[in-house]
């Protein structure tokens, strides 16, 4: 499904990519793991087409498609989703207007009918008992005013209602107490199908204990450095990233 | 100098017309020496401060005669996505400046509130017409009031005694027509609560595509102890379309006055909205929306004086300039030295989306009191960069997440409207103007 070789980017002429190879085949999670600063989340906000970032070597391949060539809303459209780390505010923008508008969007791409107001909110509210969202949540604005953990499961609601092919999903865990952690795992386990693929970053393992991933790689210093079945991430998890690191940047 | 030729000074032949009509002496001595007044001050001249943005020119280019019989052929649905909808609405319509009886609501009067068209108080000869007229006309010397007074002859009293609670909302349309000729109307607003009052008025100008006429209107607020005012003025005139207004407000005791003035149409625009607040306890909410779009001209002077102590007022600007627009806000909030303890609280902000758009925002604070709580603050930005990757990453194409912001850049300041129905006729109204403005509230 998803394909990435020898992928290098720079930020600001930074270069902080420095030859990614990925394979994710659908049906498979993969955890990338790693430090702080090792390119996670350049990795991630590149493949949904974030700008700001600069790709000078390497391809990404989605579904035979060459996914940089394509613009954000295009990506979405072809099923990938990002969950953001820091998920936006947008006052004035009404949540379930604009998640019906998304919806819409992605449904008008695919040449399906568009969807009225009361069957999508019909459908949001299922979605949203998975969550653990109250309706109330639906008329506020945009990520205005909530707390980082109402955020979190806001995006997870975008993509339980999106269905997205690939997601991915930057350090969705992060900030979260264990409850909140629980429910985002519930969200991520419900979309879990063989049809769909999943790339999870994240700093810590605790995640990794709700939603158990096909895959693990180490990212250090813009390089796989170490990839592995999950038992990687405990091991991780009591040693730390020293281990690995060491030798990526030796 | 040259061979310009010695004119007759503008609307000299429109008035000499109006000193034909039958009216009470007073009456036409006020027309007479308001006219006087507008001739001898004339325009605004360019180096003016107030008018330093907004050239008067290509309207005093414009000849404009009066309309004297209105067109007998339109029919609600001509404007009615002007008309607020409500199962009690009070509605006089207008227009060009002249009450048209049969476009109003048909329903029943309200007890305490009496709404009365100018034009019939002034042919039924009201006794107390000429207090109500004379004190507050000779405003600041500005010419356009000069001029509105000159014309005086249509318009409508809303007058609401003591202690009524009016659940059912005014609306005043005033339409503009296309007309071979362009034509000006001065209509003038005269709002008079009693003490511990509420009620919800609706001004909307509204225009028939190929309108290019010249509204020039002036309202007179007038609040008592402890009354409310709701007021929404939308401005959705024609693309050709010229319009000055004048909104006097003067706020007793405790009154409080929330104020949401749209601009989303016309090709030049002057507003300039002053309150006074002149007892302990009055406060004034006053918020805006302009859109310069195309090559729209859209100026909002707004002044507060603050008189006495406890005095409160928030104000709230939004503008929005696209295409080769041009916005011009300044907003003058004046603290007297009496007037301790004041908390005043003025924001304009724009979103500046051309290259050939022009915006000129200039706050102003004169501040002669200690002890007083006043800030402001004036931006002008572009579309947030992060939130457009959020809505395209979404699936949102650029366009539609573009225009979606640009109308959330509005609604921000429609949702500050606490009155029903008010609120929703504001979405609906800034939803024309702003596509991606959701105007029911959810999906």
């Amino acid at each position: 499904m998803l394909s990435i070789k020898n992928l290098h980017a720079n930020v600001a002429d930074k270069e902080i990519l420095k030859g990614i190879n990925l394979d994710v085949k659908a049906g498979e999670i993969h955890a990338v793991m790693g430090p702080n600063g090792s390119g996670k989340s350049t990795l991630a906000n590149i493949l949904a087409g974030r700008d700001g970032y600069t790709v000078t070597q390497g391809s990404v391949s989605y579904q035979g498609q060459d996914l940089l060539a394509m613009d954000p809303e295009t990506r979405a459209c072809a099923g990938v989703f990002l969950a953001l780390q820091y998920p936006v505010e947008i006052p004035g923008v009404n949540n379930v207007y604009f998640l019906k508008a998304a919806y819409n969007a992605i449904r008008k791409h695919r040449g399906e009918e568009q969807v009225d107001a009361v069957k999508f909110l019909g459908l949001v509210k299922d979605k949203m008992k998975l969550v653990d969202i109250d309706t109330a949540f639906l008329n506020r604005a945009v990520n205005e005013g909530f707390s980082g953990g109402e955020k979190k499961r806001n995006e997870i609601l975008q993509m339980l209602v999106l269905e997205p092919r690939l997601a991915l999903l930057d350090e969705t865990d992060s900030g979260l107490d264990i409850d909140a952690l629980k429910v985002v795992a519930k969200g991520i386990n419900a979309l879990r199908s063989p049809e769909r693929a999943m790339v999870l970053v994240t700093h810590y393992q605790r995640l990794l204990d709700y939603v158990v991933p096909d895959c693990v790689h180490v990212l250090a210093a813009g390089r796989i450095a170490k990839s592995g079945d999950k038992s990687l991430a405990a091991e991780l998890e009591q040693r730390g990233y020293d281990w690995v690191t060491a030798g990526a940047s030796a | 100098m040259n061979a310009v030729a010695e004119t007759a000074p503008p609307y000299a032949d429109s008035f000499a017309a109006l000193q034909h009509t039958r009216a009470p002496d007073w009456l036409a001595e006020l027309r007479r020496s308001a006219f006087a007044r507008f001739t001898e001050r004339g325009f605004p001249p360019e180096r003016a401060e107030d008018w330093k943005y907004s050239n008067t020119r290509a309207l005093q280019k414009l000849r404009f005669s009066p309309a004297t019989t209105p067109p007998t052929n339109l029919g609600t649905e001509a404007i009615a996505a002007a008309l607020l909808q409500h199962p009690q609405v009070q509605r006089l319509v207008f227009v060009d400046g002249v009450h048209v009886p049969a476009l109003g609501s048909k329903h029943a009067a309200v007890p305490g509130l009496r709404i009365t068209p100018l034009d019939t108080a002034l042919r039924e000869h009201r006794a107390d017409l000429r207090e109500l007229l004379l004190p507050e006309a000779r405003w600041d010397n500005d010419p356009f009031t000069a001029l509105n007074t000159a014309f005086l002859a249509d318009g409508a009293l809303i007058e609401a005694a003591g202690n009524v609670q009016v659940t059912a909302p005014v609306q005043l349309v005033f339409v503009s027509t296309p007309h071979t000729e362009a034509c000006a109307s001065h209509p003038r607003v005269m709002v008079t609560l009693g003490t511990n009052v509420k009620l919800t008025l609706v001004e909307s100008y509204f225009g028939l595509d190929g309108a290019a006429n010249f509204t020039n209107s002036c309202t007179q607020i007038a609040l008592a102890a402890n009354s409310r005012l709701d007021y929404f003025a939308v401005q959705r005139e024609a693309q050709g379309d010229f319009h000055v207004s004048r909104v006097y407000v003067s706020q007793r005791e405790r009154s409080r006055f929330a104020s949401h003035v749209y601009n989303l149409g016309g090709e030049w625009v002057r507003n300039d909205l002053r309150v006074r607040l002149e007892d302990a306890g009055a406060s004034v909410r006053m918020d805006g929306v302009y859109l310069a779009d195309r090559s729209r001209h859209v100026d909002n002077h707004t002044r507060i004086d603050h008189l006495v102590a406890y005095t409160a007022s928030d104000e709230l600007y939004r503008g929005i300039i696209r295409d080769r627009g041009h916005a011009v806000f300044n907003g003058k909030v004046v603290v007297a030295e009496a007037a301790i303890k004041t908390d005043a609280t003025q924001t304009n902000n724009n979103l500046l989306l051309t290259r050939n758009g022009e915006i000129d925002t200039k706050p102003e604070l004169e501040i002669y009191a200690d002890d007083v709580k006043c800030n402001h603050g004036a931006t002008i930005g572009q579309l947030d960069e992060q939130a457009l990757f959020y809505l395209r990453s979404r699936g949102l194409d650029l366009d539609t997440a573009r225009e979606l912001l640009t109308g959330a850049f509005a609604r921000v300041v429609t949702d500050r409207i606490a009155a029903e129905p008010l609120r929703r006729f504001a979405l609906e109204q800034l939803a024309s103007a702003l596509p991606q403005v959701a105007a029911e509230d959810g999906a």
